[in-house]
Order: structure tokens, then sequence, then C-alpha cells
């Protein structure tokens, strides 16, 4: 048993105190200014109806699309040796320091309609990204797929390479290996890597709103919504914002034991 | 907690009762100014006439949707001047007090429609908007140039289905600059300040929209001396010149 530390110094705690304030009371001014009473009227008008929807889908899609792309991208980064390993590596980690709105600019520019691939997927397949909710998609997946793609290439370096090896002295072939025992062992990687890619998509506004516009029902999610009717309607901007608020919560609380081991 | 916030409070009284005995004669400090996004670069060309006049002030700017500036104010931003790109906008921060009656009308604006450079899609009219396979881009209803176009558009019996409703009037004709976008309802200096960017199709008088942009100085200003001597110089023969320069007509 390790012996009780002293009292800790009240400096530290004071400052500690400061820092809990400074992250609780953003939430209590969202709380206390909340329109309780109306909160039904405001939740089930058709502009936050749509946003809702329209959230749900384009971060469900973005993490989807996150796991079919970043799986992949995880096991080669974590499993193979190539010259620009590091370098790939640093560009999958890039979008999580960009600035979301950098990223917007930069997706125009390579997929709007005049963009670098953006003007051959017009003209040769007539796809347009912007103002689509494909582009939203997108939008939310670039800047969210990183964390997927970490958390699971944490995951696979960190799996024990006798199973695999097993698996194969036994006979089953590579991708058996890697559906029967691979995928299962680092299951808690993949969802913990989802939730995240998945709570960063839904709350992605700066790219999104550069690349993709807003239009409502179309690309106009949550955090759109917010910043939209925050001009003129602050009570629809507050009702919007505690849902937020409550998906947060629920990421968190059913995230917590991986997080937060007691 | 409470100690803090009346150590605050303190240093609050103390930087305001010290600071205008020494702005009284002539303005000086830090002069924020909120602004309608459409007000960019006439305001940042007044500025720098305005900073000739008076070396001593350093002009900072936040432009966006008067929409949002106004919210912004009530919710106690730091500006000391308030130029909104509608009457509305201005009336709410005096609804909520924070910004001191009465607004000063300083100019007016019409709006245009903004095209691709050189109107590949051959567009003339507002009604030309509504042609399949068009990609219109409006500022978001909430902001008074979405406002505006709506009205106009009402005025025309035009319906158009934008691919998006952008947050201010900048971003709206980005979208066209830019190639996203074929066409945008904005304000005529929004075309001119582009400098070529874009062309405009003007919009008949009939069917047009007339903006009136009003200038108010914020109550809490914590430089009332140069914000004051800012809506003065807005409104003074020379800030006008600059502003019929970007195209803006007498208010």
């Amino acid at each position: 048993m390790r012996r009780r530390e002293r009292r800790p110094p009240v400096v530290v705690v004071f400052l500690a105190a400061l820092a809990v304030a400074f992250f609780l009371l953003p939430l209590v001014g969202l709380l206390q200014r909340a329109p309780w009473s109306e909160l039904i009227d405001d939740l089930t008008d058709p502009v936050v109806r749509d946003a809702l929807r329209l959230s749900l889908v384009c971060s469900i899609a973005a993490t989807a699309l996150a796991f079919v792309l970043g799986l992949p991208l995880a096991w080669v980064l974590a499993r193979t040796e190539f010259p620009g390993r590091h370098l790939v590596r640093a560009l999958v980690l890039l979008p999580m320091v960009l600035p979301p709105v950098v990223g917007g600019v930069a997706l125009l520019l390579a997929f709007g309609r005049r963009g670098l691939v953006g003007q051959y997927l017009d003209d040769w397949f007539g796809i347009r990204l912007p103002f689509t909710t494909w582009g939203a998609i997108l939008a939310e997946a670039f800047v969210a797929m990183p964390f997927f793609v970490i958390v699971v290439e944490a995951g696979l370096r960190s799996l024990d390479r006798r199973y695999e090896e097993a698996a194969a002295t036994l006979g089953a072939r590579r991708f058996t290996t890697f559906r029967r025992v691979v995928l299962p062992l680092i299951a808690p990687s993949l969802v913990a890597g989802a939730a995240l890619t998945w709570a960063r998509a839904l709350g992605e506004f700066g790219a999104t709103i550069l690349f993709a516009g807003n239009l409502q029902g179309e690309t106009q999610t949550m955090p759109l919504a917010i910043f939209v009717e925050l001009q003129t309607n602050l009570g629809g901007a507050i009702a919007l914002s505690l849902v937020l608020l409550a998906v947060s919560i629920v990421v968190l609380v059913s995230l917590r034991d991986r997080w937060f081991p007691a | 907690m409470k100690r803090a916030l009346v150590a605050l409070a303190a240093l609050a009284v103390l930087i305001a009762t010290v600071q205008p005995a020494s702005a009284q004669q002539k303005p000086s400090g830090e002069l924020t100014v909120f602004a309608a996004a459409s007000l960019t670069e006439s305001f940042d060309a007044m500025a720098k006439q305005f900073q000739k006049k008076y070396p001593d002030v350093d002009v900072k700017f936040s432009y966006d949707a008067s929409s949002n500036l106004a919210t912004q104010i009530n919710q106690g931003a730091p500006a000391d001047v308030f130029a909104s790109a509608d009457v509305d906008n201005l009336q709410k921060t005096i609804d909520a007090g924070t910004v001191t009656p009465p607004p000063v009308a300083f100019a007016k604006n019409r709006l245009e429609i903004a095209v691709e450079k050189g109107n590949p899609k051959k567009i003339k009219s507002l009604a030309d908007l509504k042609k399949s396979g068009l990609l219109v881009v409006l500022c978001a209803d909430q902001v008074p140039c979405g406002k505006y176009a709506a009205e106009s558009l009402a005025k025309a019996g035009v319906t158009v289905s934008p691919a998006s409703k952008e947050e201010n009037a900048k971003a709206t004709l980005s979208k066209v600059s830019i190639g996203e976008a074929d066409a945008s309802i904005v304000y005529v200096t929004d075309v001119k300040a582009a400098k070529g960017a874009t062309s405009g199709v003007k919009i008949p008088d009939k069917v047009n929209v007339i903006a009136s942009y009003p200038i108010g100085v914020v109550k809490a200003s914590q430089n009332a001396t140069g914000a004051k001597a800012w809506v003065k110089f807005v409104r003074s023969k020379e800030g006008q010149a600059i502003l019929r320069k970007f195209g803006f007509l007498p208010p």
C-alpha cells in the first residue's frame, strides 16, 4: 500500500479547481439558458429534425468509410515496412492537427467542380461532391478518419503475433486468420476508434460548411444548423446544442470502461 | 471565485475611469468595428484614411453577417461600433440595450446577380436562375443578403432551389468566384469588390431591393471617443467618397 500523500499545495488545488470551473461553466451556461418549456417545440422544428437526421446519416456514413478505408490503412501501417512509411503516417495524422477550415478549402481545390480531381469526376462521371450529402460525408471522413486509423493501428501493434502464427501453422489462410483471429482480438480498438471517429464526424463544422455548403436536408448538419440558428434564434440554437451535448455524454459514458479504468 | 470577480470588476472600473481622461481630446487606442461582410473592402480602405487622420487609433474589424454580429454584440462581444447591412439587426441591438440609439444611416446598396467570369451560362435575369442544372447559391435566410434576395425573387415571381445557403455575402460570392456555383445573388458592391473574379448581371429596379446600412456606437464601448469619430468619419465627405468608390449609394 502506498502511503497517503501529504496535503496537496494550495496553489495547485486552486489552479486545478479553476480548470474544472473552466470546463464546467460553459455547460452551466448552456443549461441555465435552455428554453426547457419550448424544448419539444424547438426539437420538432423541421430545420432541427432535418439537421438531426442528416447529422446521423453523415456521421455514420463517414465512420463506415473510415472503417472500409481506415482498417486496411491501419494494417499496412502496423504490419508492413516500406520506405516513407513515417511520411504516410504523418500525412494520415495531419487532418487531426490541421484546422478544419483549411481542410475544407483543400477539399474544395481537390474535389470541387474546378478542382484537381473534381473536374474529371464531373466531366467523366458527372459526379459532383460540393453541395451534396456525399460532400458532407467526405468532409467529415477527412477530419475524423485519422482517429480510427491511429487507434486501430495501435491495437494491431499491441497484438501478440503468436496467435496469427498459430493459426497459420494450423493451415488457416491469411484472410481467414485476419477475420477469425485478428479482428476479434482488436475488437475493442475497432469500437473505440469508431466511437471517436463518429463523435468527431458528428461535430464537424469548418470543412463541411466550406466544402459541402449549407442547405437544409442536404448538407446542413447539426453544427451548421446551430451556427445559422444562433443568428436569429438563440433558443433553437441552444436546443440543438443540448442534443449534441447529450450525444457526447452518452458516447463518453458508454466508453468509460475503456478510457477511465476505475 | 467571488474575490477574483470583485478584483476583476475593480480592474474594469479602473480602466474605465482612466481611459476617457486621456481620450477626451483626440481619438486614440484600439477601436473594434463590427461590420457587415459586404463592407469589407470599403471599411478596410476607410481605416487607412482614418488612421492617417488619427494616427493614435488602431482600427480592428470583425466582418460577418450582420445577424451574426448582432447576436455577438447582444451577448457582450467587445465591439465599439456596429455597422449593419440592414435596419432590423441594428434595431435588435438597440432593443437589447447594447447599442446606443439612434441608428445613423450611412449607405445604401442594391442587389446583383453574380455569375462566373464572362457569364458562360448566359444568365440575363432572375428568371434564368431557375434553369435546371444551374447551381445557384444564396445567403442564408437569417442573413440580411439572404432576406433581401428572397424579397427580390418574390418581387420577380421566381422560385429557385439553391444548392446552398451560405453564412454571409462574401461566402456566397466566393462559391461563384471559385467556380463551384454558377450564380448567386449578392450586393452590387460585392461583385465590384471581387475585381473581375466574377461578372455581374444587373437586376432591374422594379424587382431589386434597396438595402439600407445603419451604424451605431456600442453602449459598453471602452473607446466611445474613437467610436464616435469613426461614425462621423463614415458620414463625412471623405468617408462617403470611399463608399461611392466601392459602389455604395448615398444613404
